[in-house]
């Protein structure tokens, strides 16, 4: 639904963002992250036609953003990320107005708006103007705007961000429904966010994307993935750990600190593959050598701690 | 959708936009006002002995300098500052549709604190019989002056998302197009320049083709006049919300 080929923004000198290429399918939700001024708006206010890009490319269902942006602009909803609504306005005004522009008309737009409104919790204040309300109301209004029309592609700038944790957790919920049928695009620096809704996220850093998998596989490039953490009941810690560093799969164990009648270990596997099959060789060694487990876990990996080392590393280039 | 539809969508919010802040009564009452004081305490309106809104006309050139730069200054400086051009522009409208739309809103918004100053045609039919159609050819070229000057504000509107820098700006250049047309300023400029620049000057005030329309004649050239400054405005506009949106 979305291709993005080798975009390009300069602002006078400064390259904002460089050589940008990937594609989102309809039922793909792409998480967007990045640190602050890395080029994530920017990416997204070019998508959606907003910005033209110094050069590149951006089709939306088949339709160029800069040859053919009505046509474009139609598949999309779009959150901005301040969240912009017209003060001055109601909330049933402004999304009216935003339906009527749309194209709805009639009672295909009072069935939009009602739905939206349902959608986003809005009941409460259709009535009120619009710069009346709190910060976390006038985002929802803004991503109702976004949904109205219920489009086919959503780009989304930080769609969480001044919200509380149970409307967080709401949208992050609606995001992931919608995503089952629409391709969505999304920025956030919440890590947690990416892991939760997303089913792929790039990284994107001084205008250059440093990263691009699902979070699973982002994931897997920490120091931490396939480390696996073990806890027996027994006091022959030795022992045990020249047992375990035995194991063919093995590269590394560390004895952790040892409470009476409990010796902890952290094995670091050869290679980096985050699979089960180191755990269960120190299972099978275990039910060999009658140890009782008392804990067996995989380390699956931090993605902040792969946002810092990639984000990081390239600073200090 | 057409494009019609877009633009009348546009108008209306920009219309409740006025209505449901106090721009709109704070211009209607001030503008009523001014007119009047203007009208009957500043000119020789009841010594002139004669039936006619004259000196009713002959302050709007000045009256709308100041107040439309401030009907006009809100409509793109609010959009930057308010963050709600880029939710605009990523409407499926062009920007063109958008433009026009909010022109006209304020135009007929302007149109509408001429209409409201119909109690002054009642006076002047009471207390004679005046030309009839020269008033009506005056109320027509004021509400095309009222047009240049206001497509001039939304040129400069869109230029800053400061509505202070927009209002001064449309000001000097409104106050521009009166003075090259202004007896004392063209004066000055016979003694030393040769009449055809003169002329040519004076060609590009709005004062040359609003007198026209005070005397009660709108011809090809005032028309064209008008319709080129709303026109060249409108443009610019859109060259200059083009060259915002890239950075």
């Amino acid at each position: 639904m979305i291709s993005v080929k080798n975009l390009t923004k300069a602002f006078g000198p400064k390259l904002a963002v460089n050589d940008v290429s990937f594609t989102v399918q309809k039922g793909e939700v792409l998480g967007f992250l990045g640190p602050n001024g890395a080029g994530k708006s920017t990416t997204m206010r070019m998508i959606t036609g907003f910005t033209p890009p110094t050069s590149g490319s951006v089709t939306i269902g088949g339709n160029d953003i800069a040859d053919a942006p009505i046509p474009a602009k139609r598949l999309l909803g779009y959150l901005p990320e301040s969240a912009p609504s017209y003060a001055d306005m109601t909330v049933t005004g402004f999304l009216n107005f935003i339906a009527e522009l749309r194209g709805l008309s009639g009672t295909a737009r009072k069935q939009a708006v009602d739905r939206v409104i349902d959608m986003c919790f809005l009941g409460s204040v259709v009535h009120q103007s619009v710069d009346t309300l709190s910060k976390g109301y006038k985002h929802r209004v803004c991503f109702a705007q976004s949904i109205i029309h219920d489009p086919e592609v959503l780009i989304m700038d930080e769609p969480t961000d001044g919200l509380d944790p149970n409307q967080k957790h709401e949208i992050r919920q609606l995001i992931k429904r919608m995503g089952e049928t629409k391709a969505i695009v999304f920025s956030t620096h919440i890590l947690e966010e990416v892991e939760a809704v997303c089913s792929r996220a790039i990284i994107i850093d001084r205008g250059r994307i440093v990263a691009n998998g699902t979070p699973a596989e982002l994931k897997s490039r920490s120091e931490n993935a396939g480390v696996v953490h073990v806890r027996i009941a027994g006091d022959a810690a030795a022992g045990i750990a020249g047992k375990l560093g035995g194991l063919p799969l093995a590269q590394k164990v560390a004895a952790l600190a040892t409470t009476s009648g409990k010796a902890s270990f952290r094995i670091t596997p050869k290679g980096s593959a985050v699979n089960g099959d180191l755990a269960a060789s120190v299972f099978d060694l275990a039910r060999r050598e009658n140890w009782k487990l008392e804990e067996l876990h995989t380390d699956e990996g931090r993605l902040d701690e792969v946002f810092r080392n990639i984000t990081l590393s390239d600073t200090s280039k | 959708m057409n494009s019609w539809s877009h633009i009348k969508t546009i108008a209306k919010r920009e219309m409740t936009g006025y209505f449901s802040s106090p721009v709109a009564y704070v211009f209607i009452v001030i503008f009523l006002l001014l007119a009047g004081f203007f009208t009957f305490m500043a000119s020789p309106f009841f010594d002139r002995g004669q039936a006619s809104l004259q000196d009713f006309f002959v302050w709007h050139p000045w009256l709308f300098l100041f107040l439309v730069p401030a009907v006009g200054m809100r409509l793109w400086s609010e959009e930057y500052r308010m963050g709600t051009l880029e939710l605009l522009l990523t409407m499926p409208i062009t920007t063109w549709q958008a433009i026009v739309g909010k022109f006209l809103a304020s135009w007929l918004f302007l149109g509408l604190g001429l209409v409201l100053t119909v109690p002054l045609w009642i006076t002047v039919n009471y207390l004679g019989t005046p030309d009839n159609g020269t008033i009506f050819c005056g109320y027509v070229g004021s509400f095309l002056m009222a047009g240049a000057y206001l497509a001039i504000a939304t040129m400069t509107s869109a230029m800053s998302r400061n509505q202070v820098v927009s209002f001064i700006v449309a000001v000097v250049l409104c106050l521009f197009l009166i003075l090259c047309g202004f007896p004392p300023v063209t004066n000055l400029l016979v003694r030393w320049a040769n009449p055809g620049f003169v002329d040519f000057v004076t060609s590009f005030s709005v004062m040359t083709h609003f007198q026209n329309a005070q005397r009660g004649v709108i011809d090809s050239r005032n028309l064209l006049y008008f319709v080129s400054v709303i026109g060249f405005s409108l443009f610019t506009t859109g060259v200059i919300i083009r060259s915002q949106r890239a950075g």
